[in-house]
């Protein structure tokens, strides 16, 4: 569903992805794991359409052309990114932002909007199956939310809209063990045939619980090994510096 | 792009930019005594009021137009103005709704106030205005039971004239300043509500504005006088068509609440801005005061300001009574080439008075904003407190917002607090909504509603919701 291919980019005139290949099938999960500042961040953002990058190479999602879409149109067509540092927008209330990204989603794939009275339950079915504290949702989205919370929100939001990919940025950094349970049986819980999943993260504890398909590993803007559970597990113990 | 098309993409920027093809009743151009009695004349007016707006005229050649606004504008030809224009068809007022010719009744439809239906269906009473003249007021037998008047200025002169003798001038004096002065000498029409002792107002009250008419400046007169103890919420709101010329706009609005009354005043102002150049619009240049005159009476303004070539006003508070409240809660927003200099003046007179001030202001294109706002406690206001809040909201860089507050407080009792911020829109935050599905204008559209909250929340709902909207629209294409 998603392939990239020899994918470069740009920023400032500096080189951060030098010819990444990757692909992603219906169902899958891929764990990408890599130092500081290799360009994992950079990764997700191109994909979910963050402006500003300079891009060559293909990426295709479902066979169509992704790089020439527009943001919302990747989040329409099911591209889902729960960014390592979710932004704070003061005075919005975070129920409100849910609903209104729900039906904007709905509306552009012609579905019926959500009402009030169906979105509530939708919410209270999703934040009880993550153990979230419902009462967060009646404050402004992200402001004052700890470290946790702002995480967690992230991953009630992808699992009320259902993505076919998410990408995870780091979801798990700064997660007490609790909610790093929590963030993967949401991950889990949305796994099927035809949802896929990109993890970013530096931990293998987020992966003993998620399990994936494949574990790649991003050095210096490109994918240099790729493997499955084990390769986590090898990172662990060499780290970076020495791993080639 | 053919003109055509330009035509048809400006009138979905701006939906109430088409013009009523109506025949009018017009006073010569220009502006002199014999227009000023031709507009008594037409109206029918007793001889005080004649005299009542003569002498404004005397004073008025006196004046100096004031130019130490922000907003500077091409000089105004005050001669080559229509002072009065009015559909012919009003010239015999129509007894009722029905009388009323489909043309003005199909206009107010398509600006999204049926008359008749809304009548019937929304409970909310409203007055509506267009160009010089008052065309009809729904639900008035239904407050006529309860004592309320709800009426035109024009009727009110002629049924109420102790009220209207007595309050008219009273908190706007007619000495004013240039344009209250204006207003004074050539006002045609607006609204009249009196809410007697002791009656809650059972349902919102509301005017509608409509500029029709080219060259022709619009000078109404609202007065609302809440007696001991009622309560009434007011709304105004306002449309014009779209022409490249400037057309002017100077209201006077009074507001006196008595004893333990409160008034609340709302208005949505949605004027024709001008187009992406800056050209045409309407001059909003409105005085709007309230006195607090008795004990414990409360005066509420609510703006949202959307519309206009320049807003230029100061809803403002005379806190006169002991424990009296002023408020202030206001949404300005200017995009492509608008410019406002907008904001309040609370004065404090009586003992343990109190005012609050929440302004947002946002900027956007190539637009200047500016809140000047006064906070002016007086030796004798005891205990009194001033709560001022001020925050800006800047989208692009092409664009200005400016604050000034000027305190003066003469009490060492009471107390003044000022909080003032600025901020803008950043990209990693409309990202993080495009991201969530939201297009541009739509992210745009909810952060800014969210700046504004404190403000919308201040509106009786049927109006929060059209202002959230109205809020989106204004600031359509202000980012890439
Ligand atoms: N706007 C920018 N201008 C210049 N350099 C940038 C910009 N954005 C990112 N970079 C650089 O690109 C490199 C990759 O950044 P990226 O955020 O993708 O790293 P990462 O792999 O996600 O790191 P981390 O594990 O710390 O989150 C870094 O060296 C970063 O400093
Ligand atoms: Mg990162």
């Amino acid at each position: 569903m998603l392939s990239i291919e020899n994918l470069k980019a740009k920023i400032d005139e500096k080189e951060i992805l030098k010819g990444l290949n990757l692909d992603i099938k219906p169902g899958e999960v891929h764990a990408i794991m890599g130092p500081n500042g290799s360009g994992k961040s950079t990764l997700s953002n191109i994909l979910s359409g963050k402006k500003g990058y300079e891009i060559n190479g293909k990426v295709t999602f479902d066979g169509e052309n992704l790089l020439e879409l527009e943001t919302e149109e990747r989040a329409h067509k099911g591209i889902f990114l729960a960014f390592q540092y979710p932004m704070e927008i003061p005075g919005v209330n975070t129920n409100t932002f849910l609903k209104t990204s729900i039906n904007a989603i709905k509306k552009a794939r012609g579905e019926k909007e959500l009402d009030a009275i169906e979105f509530l339950k939708l919410i209270k079915e999703k934040s009880a199956e993550l153990k979230f504290d419902e009462k967060i949702l009646n404050r402004q989205l992200n402001v004052g939310f700890s470290g946790g919370e702002k995480k967690k929100n992230e991953i009630l939001q992808m699992s009320i809209l259902n993505p076919k990919l998410s990408i995870l940025d780091e979801t798990d950094s700064g997660l007490d063990i609790d909610a790093l349970r929590i963030v993967s049986e949401g991950v889990n819980s949305l796994r099927n045939k035809n949802n896929s999943f990109l993890i970013i993260t530096h931990y293998q504890r987020l992966l003993d619980y998620i399990k994936p398909d494949f574990v790649h590993v991003l050095k210096n803007g490109q994918i240099i090994k790729s493997g499955d559970f084990e390769l986590a597990k090898e990172l662990e113990k060499v780290g970076y510096e020495d791993f080639n | 792009m053919d003109s055509r098309q330009k035509e048809i993409d400006s009138l979905k920027d701006y939906k109430y930019g088409f013009s009523t093809d109506i025949e009018n009743t017009k006073a010569p151009k220009g502006l002199n005594e014999d227009v000023i009695k031709f507009i008594s004349n037409i109206k029918k007016e007793p001889q005080w009021m004649l005299d009542f707006r003569l002498k404004a005229f005397e004073r008025f050649k006196q004046l100096k137009e004031p130019d130490w606004q922000k907003p500077k504008y091409p000089k105004i030809d005050y001669q080559d103005l229509y002072y009065y224009s009015a559909p012919k068809s009003m010239k015999d007022k129509p007894k009722s709704l029905d009388d009323l010719d489909p043309k003005l009744l199909e206009t107010y439809k398509k600006l999204g106030i049926p008359l008749q239906e809304q009548a019937r269906l929304n409970g909310i009473a409203v007055d509506a205005v267009f160009d010089s003249v008052s065309v009809a007021t729904t639900f008035k037998e239904e407050l006529t039971k309860q004592g309320i008047i709800f009426c035109s200025m024009s009727e009110a002169i002629q049924k109420h004239p102790e009220l209207v003798k007595k309050y008219l001038g009273s908190v706007i004096p007619t000495t004013d300043h240039f344009f209250a002065t204006l207003n004074s000498a050539v006002f045609t029409d607006g609204s009249f509500v009196y809410i007697p002792e002791n009656v809650k107002c059972p349902m919102e009250l509301s005017t509608y504005f409509r500029i029709n008419a080219s060259e022709t400046g619009q000078f109404e007169r609202t007065l609302i006088i809440a007696d001991k103890g009622s309560y009434v919420s007011y709304l105004e709101g306002c449309t014009a068509p779209m022409r490249d010329e400037n057309q002017l706009h100077a209201a006077n609005v009074e507001l006196i609440a008595l004893d333990d009354a409160e008034i609340k005043y709302s208005t949505v102002q949605n004027w024709y801005p001008g187009d992406k150049d800056g050209k045409g619009g309407i001059y909003n240049f409105v005085t709007k005061r309230g006195l607090c005159k008795g004990i414990n009476s409360k005066i509420s303004w609510t703006q949202v300001e959307t519309g206009s070539a320049i807003t230029w006003k100061y809803p403002s508070c005379i806190l006169k009574g002991d424990n009296s409240v002023g408020e202030f809660y206001s949404i300005a927003i200017t995009n492509n080439h608008q410019k406002a200099d907008t904001g309040t003046k609370m004065i404090h007179l009586g003992k343990n008075t109190k005012s609050k001030i929440i302004s947002k202001g946002i900027s956007a294109g190539k637009s200047d904003m500016m809140y000047r706002g006064l906070v002016d406690i007086s030796s004798k206001a005891d205990n009194s407190r001033n709560f001022t809040q001020c925050d800006s909201l800047l989208m692009g860089n092409k664009c200005g917002a400016h604050t000034i507050p000027y305190i003066k407080n003469k009490n060492l009792k009471s107390n003044i607090e000022h909080e003032a911020t600025t901020s803008k829109i950043s990209d990693e935050q409309l990202y993080y909504c495009n991201q969530r599905g939201l297009n541009q204008e739509e992210a745009v559209s909810l952060i800014v509603n969210g700046f504004c909250k404190e403000v919308l929340q201040q509106l009786p709902m049927e109006f929060a919701v059209e202002a959230q909207k109205l809020v989106g629209i204004s600031l359509e294409g202000s980012v890439g």
